[in-house]
Parts: C-alpha cells; structure tokens; sequence
C-alpha cells in the first residue's frame, strides 16, 4: 500500500523544469518536503537560483499536476535554507541531462573557489564523451548553466554548473 | 524593528539597483557571451533583491498592524499591503537607500566592469558575515545569494585583470573607470544610523570587520591587473545614498522603472 506521501511524490516526479524539460523537479532535487495537515497538502520547494524565473511556473505546475490527482488544497512553500546545491541533483537525473546534451554537474563542487582564469575539473563532453573541453562562459542560457566546448568533436555545450 | 526594516530595504535596493543598470546591457553586450553573462548577474541581483523586498514587506506590514507607522510605506496614498512591488515600485528617490556607487551609469565595458567588481567584493564578505546573523531570514537569503556572488566575483575579477592588463586602450579605460569610482567606494564602509542600530542587535555585519578584507581583495586583483588607487585629493562625495540623499541618476533609473506602475497603477503585463 503506498502512503499519501508516496502518492505525491510520484505525482511530483511528473512534474518537469520548464527550462530543462527532460529533469523532473524531483531529479533537480528543489523539492525538500511534503507535509499532509488536514485534507492540505504543502510542499516545500526551494530555489536553484535566487532569480530562477522558472520557479514561478514550476509553483502553478505542482498545483496543477495534484488538482488533476483530485488534491484540492494545495500550499506550495518556499525555502531558502539550506541552500540547494547541485549534489541534490539525483543519479537517474544526472543521466538524463547527460542523454540529453547537457553536462551534469560534477560531484565536488567548484562554486567556493575564486581562483581566476581557471577551469577547475576538466567537464566531459555530453556528445564525444572526451575531457578535452574548454570553458566559453561561466554564464549559459540559464542561470543554472555553463557554456563549454569540446576541443576534439567541436561540439559547444551546456555545462549545468556546480553550486 | 524599524532599524531592521531599513537594513532590508537597503539590501534590497542595493541589488534591485545595480540588476536593473546591469540589465540596460541586455542586447548590448560587447559579445553574446557577455551579454549573457551581465544579464545573468542582472537577475540573480533582482532575485536577491525579491527576497529581501518580500521580507521587507512582511515586517511592514506586521508593525502596521501593531499600530506602528512604518517608516517606508508601501506608496503613500496608494492604501492596501506593502508588497515587493509596492516597495520596488512606488517608493521615491528619497525613500531608497542604496549606496550610491550601484546607480552610477554603465558608461563603458571597463565602468560596468570595475563597479560590479567592487560590489560583488563588498557582498561577498558581507553575505559571508550576513548568513550567520541573528535575523534567520536575512541569514537564510544571504547563504543562497552567496553561491552566486562567488560567479559574479570571479568573472568581474577576471575582466579588472584582463582589462588592466590587456592592450593600451583597455588599461586606458579601465584606469579612467578607477578615477571614475574609486570616489564612491567609501560610502560602502560608512555605517548608516539604521546600520549601526541593526549591527547592536546582532542582525547586520559590522562593516569594520569586511574593510579590510575587501581592501585586500582589491589590492590583490589590483597587482594583477596593473592598477594603482588613484589619490583622493579634491575629491568628496556630498550625498549619502544610504539615507536617502542620491545622486541625479537614480531619479532617471526610477523613472523607467517605474513607469508602468505610475501611468497605470496595478497593471500587469
């Protein structure tokens, strides 16, 4: 028998990043907790980036995605700490973005350090697979992204950056 | 209470305040890549600034309903609940306490540049001291900014140097962007009265404790870059942007601003 909590979670797990679309919110890992208080569900997300335009959007979809279950109170909370990091993105959701041309974020994080001019751990290549790449930008299409190149198939990519 | 109200408000305006100059970049980048990467900074600084306006509003509010006048309104005249937009929107130069060296115009690359490096240093120690204040939620706000005021320290400091240290015309301007600024840096470290109350009550970061990292910090990349302080000679700053008293810029920053919410008053688009 799965539990309530259960239930939404896997109705969550349907829930996708609107800038990202093959991530789930849970695989981005932004959702930190589901509370049931009377007939009331709440959930508990948190930010990747203070200025993430996406979280609007992802607030309506949760909504949506458990009225269309037949949840009708629905609190959506947001949090700012802990901080999110990218180590909460999960396994299966690292893969994905891999499948789907962006570079997962390495398991050390990279953002503590102001070193300059300096790349840090070579990002393998989403396309070629080779750590033969270089950095273009530290900021990408996203708040959340990088943008590389791979020095061997040429290939520019999106690095979804340490933090 | 009133003290912490205005110590969020200035955080809030100081980010809301360089995002927006930052944002006037947008489609006029030097190259795409930069421009990107100033409009990224430009919303991670309007989403800081989101945070502490949220906040900000919230403790209105709650003191108004103690019966406490609060010392910002959300718009006078304009009645209903002090939100984010209220305060970003409908408040007055007089009302906004940023310091005044993140409403200096962009001018060149190398201005842009060299303000974005000074503050992103300022806020890096500040944000390192403010997540541990007493106050959870300015402590909460400043530990999430903190990760991305580390991107924007990096990549400002790495222009200061490839720009000082680049060719004779990028030295040229990047020096002339010292001249520039240098002047306004001060005002960073100057307490305002509300500071200097919230600092008592263990809520804002005793500037005396960042100086001289930030000093150091900019020595450093100084060196790097092949910059020197120009003298202070001559030179005073007569407003105090913390209180209220700005330069002519901001009122033509709030007047683009905030045109929408002026000409039709709770309009959305």
């Amino acid at each position: 028998m799965d539990t309530i909590e259960q239930k939404i979670l896997s109705i969550l797990e349907t829930v996708n990043d609107p800038e990202v679309p093959v991530l789930s919110i849970i695989d981005l890992g932004i959702v930190r907790d589901i509370k049931i208080n009377e007939n009331e569900i709440e959930v508990i997300i948190t930010p990747t980036y203070s200025g993430c335009p996406a979280m609007d959007a992802i607030s309506i979809n949760i909504k949506l995605a458990l009225f269309e279950h037949g949840y009708k109170k629905i609190k959506i909370t947001s949090v700012l700490s802990p901080a999110w990091t990218t180590d909460w993105m999960t396994e299966s959701g690292k893969q994905k973005l891999k499948a789907f041309g962006i570079a997962p974020p390495t398991v050390k994080q990279q953002v503590c350090h102001t070193e300059l001019f300096h790349d840090g751990e070579a990002i393998q290549c989403p396309r070629c697979n080779s750590y033969n790449t270089k950095l273009i930008s530290q900021f990408g299409s996203t708040a959340c992204k990088a943008l590389y190149q791979c020095n061997d198939c040429h290939e520019p990519f999106d690095y979804f950056k340490c933090h | 209470m009133n003290a912490l109200i205005d110590y969020t408000l200035h955080l809030a305006d100081n980010a809301l305040i360089l995002g927006h100059r930052n944002s006037e970049w947008t489609g006029h980048g030097p190259i795409l890549e930069q421009d990107i990467a100033i409009s990224n900074i430009a919303l991670d600084l309007i989403g800081q600034a989101r945070n502490f306006y949220q906040y900000a509003a919230r403790l209105i509010n709650d003191s108004t309903l103690q019966g406490a006048k609060a010392p910002s309104p959300g718009g006078e005249g304009v009645g209903g609940e002090a939100t984010e937009d209220t305060l970003a929107y409908l408040r007055d130069v007089k009302d906004f306490k940023n310091c005044l060296l993140v409403e200096q115009t962009n001018g060149d690359w190398a201005k842009t540049i060299l303000r974005q490096f000074f503050f992103s240093a300022y806020q890096f120690y500040l944000y390192q001291h403010l997540q541990h204040s007493k106050d959870e939620t300015l402590a909460a706000i400043a530990e999430k900014s903190l990760k991305e005021v580390t991107y924007h320290l990096r990549w400002s400091s790495e222009w200061v140097v490839r720009l000082g240290d680049g060719t004779e015309e990028s030295n040229s301007r990047i020096k002339k962007a010292v001249d520039d600024l240098w002047v306004y840096t001060d005002e960073l470290f100057e307490a305002a009265s509300f500071e200097l109350l919230a600092t008592n009550e263990g809520i804002a970061v005793d500037l005396s404790l960042i100086k001289n990292n930030w000093l150091k910090k900019i020595t450093d990349i100084f060196d790097e870059a092949t910059l020197r302080f120009p003298s202070r000679e001559g030179q005073a700053v007569r407003w105090n942007g913390k209180d209220g008293k700005h330069s002519e810029h901001l009122g033509y920053i709030l007047a683009e601003m905030q045109f929408l919410q002026r000409a039709y008053p709770n309009n959305y688009w």
